[in-house]
């Protein structure tokens, strides 16, 4: 039995992570690219092994349930080391170690020359190790061990070139913000603790149902509470500002990290506890409505970047917006459909954007670039595929298929309406806009720098696989009207409920597609219109106020600022001589009073030591005498 | 004729004084070397003194021990005070306060 060997996927990343931060220093660069690429790529293989028994098993769908080892036994409370495969887990699971494994070969050769290569590799097999334990933990207190440990990865890595203080603010601030809901998630979790004693997920899920009654207090509190946890980790409105920032990491991080695997894990996270968002209609409306509005929030500020890793961290917000429309509608096979197609297209857009930036000598302003399409065949071609799938082209891209289904579903499900359907039209339009600005500007026009160098094989090959996933990828799920391909969602149906439609016939969905289509359609040609071989200054414009607060990200850093962490700078300013501060303030002066009056006596001069002598026997003599 | 005992002790306490107040009162340290001497010899004092009140050996003893003592401390101090004398290029104690807190 070839699922025997589940826990080895996890292992091997965490010990290649090991290995390399202790004795990297004493490995030759291509040792240690062997170790950390080798590792991931063992684990996809092994992935590989473990699927085909999953697919395999009779019953079709049966969970593989691995417990490893105790971890705590305390009184009842007792977690184990245990890893729970279903469709989901690994969906997921699929995604981390395949795409994984090419973003750790493409980052071979993009991190060769770099200071720390050891270092690098050593984070991100950290990375690849924890975040497989988030998505196969069977408990709760496992997943949160993964989820706090993606989150430490990435911290380091978007500090990863620390030397620039930049980076490292930027580093603070995405662990920062995303512990606000880190922190919202715990309590949720505490709450299930109290209730069920017990921190498995399987157990849990079967028990909610039965005890609590949908929409009760308690059910819409942690259910609120744990979507607190999901829109931190995955940069949804309000708690997005730290994405665009972590674009100071290398290009393959955020490839790997900020749009492939760790952002998605607040939808791995609803949809693994879907049970308890059923049971509060409320909260899983509210999801809907953070992905309607996190979606126009983050296109419209990709559409005034200048920095194209800036477009693709607002895309991915956007993109993880659609996933949670889809969640909050109930269309789970379609969000986590959504999620693997834009794995693919995300990070081949990323490693792209990588290379571009590489060979123009870390150039990152768009308008700087441009006619790089003759110079750059491979990156332009497989960035052309990942730009069409992320438009949703209609017929020919995945992304199509995977996005399609959402704005489709946002309709037609019981839980959507004609708003978030339109919303999602929307945000379409405003995807195929930024995207097809972000291709002429950086590959069609006048060239305005030339490449150093061009990418080597090493480099090319994760992204032709990467564009041919995001091409092919989207065959294996087709709508009812055409072909009713529905080879992921039966997967997925496995461990998810159904979607509930209230909508239906061939008709409507016809009409939905052309209109979705058209509309994606129409953002390319409006984008040709406007962007296309014009020619645009390389230096910064003069904004005006409007496209400055769409730059800025709607103003919600300085909205933040002004409204919480100033307060707070200026109340613990004020705070700072309160009577609990200045009752320690006085112990400490105390101390220092009697330092200074005892220092004083020595002063170094014999005979003042003698006087004391001379005193102190006196009045020895004096009490012997006189007691 | 015998001196009575209070006699004794009496002048070897003013002894002890006069060489206390020369210790704290002198800054040059000969002076102050000589007055630990009167000091010393003050405590012997008492101690013959408290022997002799006694009919016994035990304080002539105690003086023999504390004059030998009394040779070796002065050689020692001596060769302090040339040290200090060749680094301060001055006898005064006070001068040598450099191990002030």
């Amino acid at each position: 039995m070839m699922s025997e060997l589940l826990w080895l996927i996890v292992a091997l990343p965490f010990a290649s992570s090991l290995a390399l931060a202790l004795s990297g220093k004493h490995l030759s660069r291509l040792a240690t690219a062997m170790i950390g690429v080798g590792s991931v790529g063992l684990s996809a293989i092994v992935m590989l092994l473990v699927g085909q028994d999953f697919l395999h098993a009779n019953p079709v769908g049966t969970p593989v349930h691995q417990t490893l080892w105790q971890w705590i036994n305390v009184s009842g409370f007792s977690p184990a080391i245990a890893f729970h495969l279903d469709s989901v887990s690994l969906t997921f699971v699929f995604v981390i170690t395949f795409v994984g494994a090419l973003i750790h070969l493409y980052s071979a050769p993009f991190m060769w020359k770099e200071e720390g290569f050891a270092r690098f590799f050593s984070y991100m097999n950290l990375f690849v190790g924890f975040m497989l334990l988030l998505v196969l933990a069977d408990n709760f207190l496992l997943l949160y061990l993964g989820w706090e440990g993606v989150g430490l990865c990435s911290y380091l890595l978007i500090g990863f070139w620390y030397k620039d203080p930049a980076n490292g603010y930027a580093a603070r601030k995405a662990f920062t913000v995303t512990r606000v809901g880190d922190t919202a998630m715990v309590i949720g979790l505490f709450i299930l603790f109290t209730n069920y004693h017990t921190l498995n997920i399987q157990d849990i899920l079967h028990a909610a149902p039965r005890t609590w009654a949908p929409g009760s207090t308690i059910a819409v509190t942690t259910a609120f509470l744990l979507l607190g946890g999901a829109v931190g980790k995955s940069a949804q409105v309000p708690l997005q500002t730290w994405l665009p920032d972590a674009m100071a990491a290398p290009s393959p991080v955020s490839a790997l990290i900020h749009a492939a695997t760790m952002v998605t894990a607040g939808v791995y996270l609803i949809a693994r506890t879907h049970v308890l968002f059923e049971l509060a209609p409320i909260v899983q409306a509210t999801v809907a409505i953070i992905g309607a509005v996190t979606l126009i929030v983050a296109g419209m500020s990709a559409l005034y970047q200048h920095d194209i890793k800036k477009v693709l961290a607002y895309s991915t917000i956007s993109q993880i917006g659609y996933m949670f429309v889809a969640l909050g509608v109930g269309a789970w096979s379609a969000a986590l459909f959504h999620f693997m197609i834009h794995a693919f297209f995300k990070s081949l857009l990323f490693l792209g954007a990588g290379s571009v930036i590489a060979v123009l000598d870390n150039e990152h302003n768009m308008f700087k670039m441009g006619g790089l399409w003759k110079k750059m065949p491979v990156v332009f071609w497989t960035f052309l595929i990942g730009a069409c799938a992320l438009s949703a082209l209609p017929l020919i891209t995945a992304g199509f298929y995977s996005k399609d289904e959402i704005i489709w579903q946002a309709y037609a499900s019981d839980k959507g309406s004609i708003t978030l359907w339109l919303t999602g039209l929307a945000g379409a339009f405003i995807t195929a806009l930024y995207t097809f600005r972000m291709v002429f500007l950086t590959f069609f026009g006048k060239a305005k720098a030339e490449p150093a160098y061009r990418p080597g094989i090493a480099m090319t090959v994760p992204l032709v696989v990467l564009a041919f996933l995001s091409f092919a990828g989207g065959f294996i799920q087709l709508p009812n009207n055409m072909g009713h391909v529905t080879l992921f969602s039966q997967f997925i149906q496995h461990t998810l409920p159904v979607t509930v439609a209230t909508a239906s016939g061939h008709a409507a969905e016809w009409i939905a597609q052309v209109i979705a289509a058209i509309v994606s359609i129409a953002g390319l040609v409006l984008a040709y219109r406007i962007y296309y071989n014009k020619p645009f200054p390389a230096a910064e414009p003069v904004r005006s106020p409007i496209q400055r607060f769409f730059f800025q990200g709607w103003d919600f850093d300085q909205l933040y600022d002004k409204g919480i962490v100033q307060p707070i700078v200026f109340l613990s300013r004020i705070d700072k001589n309160d009577i609990i501060d200045r009752f320690y303030t006085g112990l400490a002066s105390i101390a220092g009073l009697f330092n200074r009056g005892l220092a004083a006596t020595q002063n170094g001069k014999l005979r003042w030591y003698a006087m004391a002598l001379g005193i102190g026997a006196v009045i020895t003599l004096t009490i012997l005498l006189y007691t | 004729m015998t001196i009575p005992i209070e006699y004794g002790l009496l002048l070897a306490a003013i002894l002890f004084c006069i060489g206390l107040a020369g210790v704290l009162a002198r800054r040059d340290v000969i002076f102050m070397l000589m007055s630990v001497e009167v000091m010393l010899n003050a405590a012997g004092l008492a101690f013959i003194v408290g022997g002799a009140a006694r009919g016994s050996a035990d304080g002539q003893v105690m003086f023999i021990f504390i004059l030998a003592m009394a040779a070796a401390e002065v050689s020692v101090g001596l060769a302090l005070i040339i040290q200090l004398y060749q680094k301060f290029k001055t006898l005064d104690a006070d001068s040598a306060s450099g191990l002030n807190g």
